[in-house]
């Protein structure tokens, strides 16, 4: 555990730093209250992939997972962040095992809140067995936490998106952010088209991923509960809300949104587009929706989403 | 895996108190620096384990030209390579020792 572990800033003032392009060290430390970021099993630990070295792949020192403690806004916190540029920010068994981890520690601190920057593929293909019992420990881990009252926050809005194991955890978090940038969903786009056939969903389609698993999609549906824009700043005073709007955990909450997925179903069920859904949501002009700055689209999304009646 | 790892003398400790810092990212063409205040402030050692073989008197060309232009006395790099040029290598290897150097950042 040391202090000295962090990159330097990007140049530019804080407000200027792009969340989709900085690494995850440059996330955290203009995210976090500088210079509060405590880093647990840094990279000097080396704590490093044993599958890896069997395929001749390079390791990273921190095996692509940032994990650690911090101030936001003076509240601790715990924080977990992927590398989304390392593997695809890909769950393997030490990347998982410092998340879990970190999820346990939580459940014993009362009342703390856990950030996870997610930015992941899924699964990492060199360790798929161990990264997938790592995404199950991890929901487990994180159900754990938050009905020992621990509050989870994540924050999407990487390059490599959030799919995969890592939107199943994703959809275990108590508040999610997401940017125009963030994806969430499970099967991305490749493996939908390798699967179902081009017709079905034709992943070269960059404007059908986007209206699909984007983060104006998933904001208006209620996949994602706040809406920032790409600047670490938004971010950053994303989260702080986040935190307030984050609701305790109970069986209520999830017959509620059990419900709220229910009559999402039964609403958008017929839906073949996104635009549709839009539409059936009431905005009148759906087409224009991607193209509306983050502002603008904060306010529509707040007229116009579902009622929330306490699910998550 | 090639792993490769240059011994050299350096004229000047490196400034600052910094323990350690870390540069980069293992993806490809890029590379991590770890940077680690360890060693006595004369020496300076260059480890790195990458996937491209076969380019090891690139690498020693350019960590030779490395310590000579920036002195890194007492620190310990530590390099893992996803295939990067060695201009990469080069401003890598100079954003970490100057990172070192950065007290408060």
């Amino acid at each position: 555990m040391t202090e000295a572990t962090l990159s330097p800033p990007l140049a530019g003032a804080p407000s200027l730093i792009s969340w989709y392009e900085a690494t995850a060290r440059q996330r955290l430390a203009a995210l976090l209250d500088p210079p509060s970021f405590d880093e647990f099993l840094g990279p000097d630990q080396r704590e490093v992939s044993p599958h890896l070295p069997i395929f001749d792949l390079p390791e990273q020192f921190d095996d692509g997972m940032i994990v650690g403690r911090g101030l936001l806004d003076g509240c601790p916190v715990l924080v977990a962040a992927q590398e989304g540029r390392f593997m695809g920010g890909a769950f393997g068994e030490v990347h998982g095992a410092k998340l879990t981890g970190l999820l346990r520690a939580a459940r014993d601190i009362p009342g703390v809140t856990v950030l996870i920057l997610f930015d992941t593929g899924g699964v990492r293909l060199q360790e798929a067995n161990a990264g997938e019992l790592a995404i199950a420990e991890i929901m487990r881990a994180m159900i754990e936490a938050r009905r020992a009252g621990t509050r989870v926050v994540g924050l999407i809005g990487g390059r490599a998106g959030c799919y995969g194991g890592g939107g199943l955890i994703a959809g275990c978090c108590s508040v999610l952010v997401v940017s125009e940038q963030g994806r969430i969903s499970v099967s991305g786009p490749e493996v939908i088209e390798t699967n179902r056939g081009v017709e079905e969903f034709d992943a070269r389609d960059r404007a059908l991923v986007w209206r699909t698993m984007g983060g104006k999609h998933r904001r208006l549906i209620g996949g994602a509960d706040l809406f920032a824009g790409d600047s670490v700043d938004s971010f950053r005073a994303a989260a702080i809300t986040a935190i307030q709007r984050a609701e305790p955990f109970s069986q209520d909450v999830l017959a509620a949104e059990q419900a709220r997925l229910k009559e999402r179903l039964s609403r958008f069920g017929a839906c073949t587009d996104a635009t549709e859904v839009w539409a059936a949501l009431g905005i009148e002009r759906p087409e224009l929706v991607p193209a509306m700055v983050t502002d603008d689209f904060i306010t529509l999304a707040n007229s116009k989403q579902e009622a929330h009646r306490g699910a998550r | 895996m090639e792993r490769l790892s240059f011994l050299h003398k350096a004229e000047r400790r490196a400034g600052g108190r910094r323990p350690m810092a870390i540069v980069g990212v293992v993806a490809s063409g890029n590379l991590e620096v770890l940077v680690e205040r360890v060693l006595p402030s004369t020496e300076c050692v260059v480890e790195i384990a990458t996937t491209a073989h076969g380019f090891g008197e690139v690498w020693r060309a350019v960590v030779a030209d490395f310590v000579e232009r920036r002195s890194p006395g007492g620190l310990k790099f530590s390099i893992n390579d996803g295939g990067a040029r060695p201009d990469t290598v080069a401003l890598r290897l100079a954003q970490g020792a100057r990172t070192i150097e950065i007290d408060t950042l």
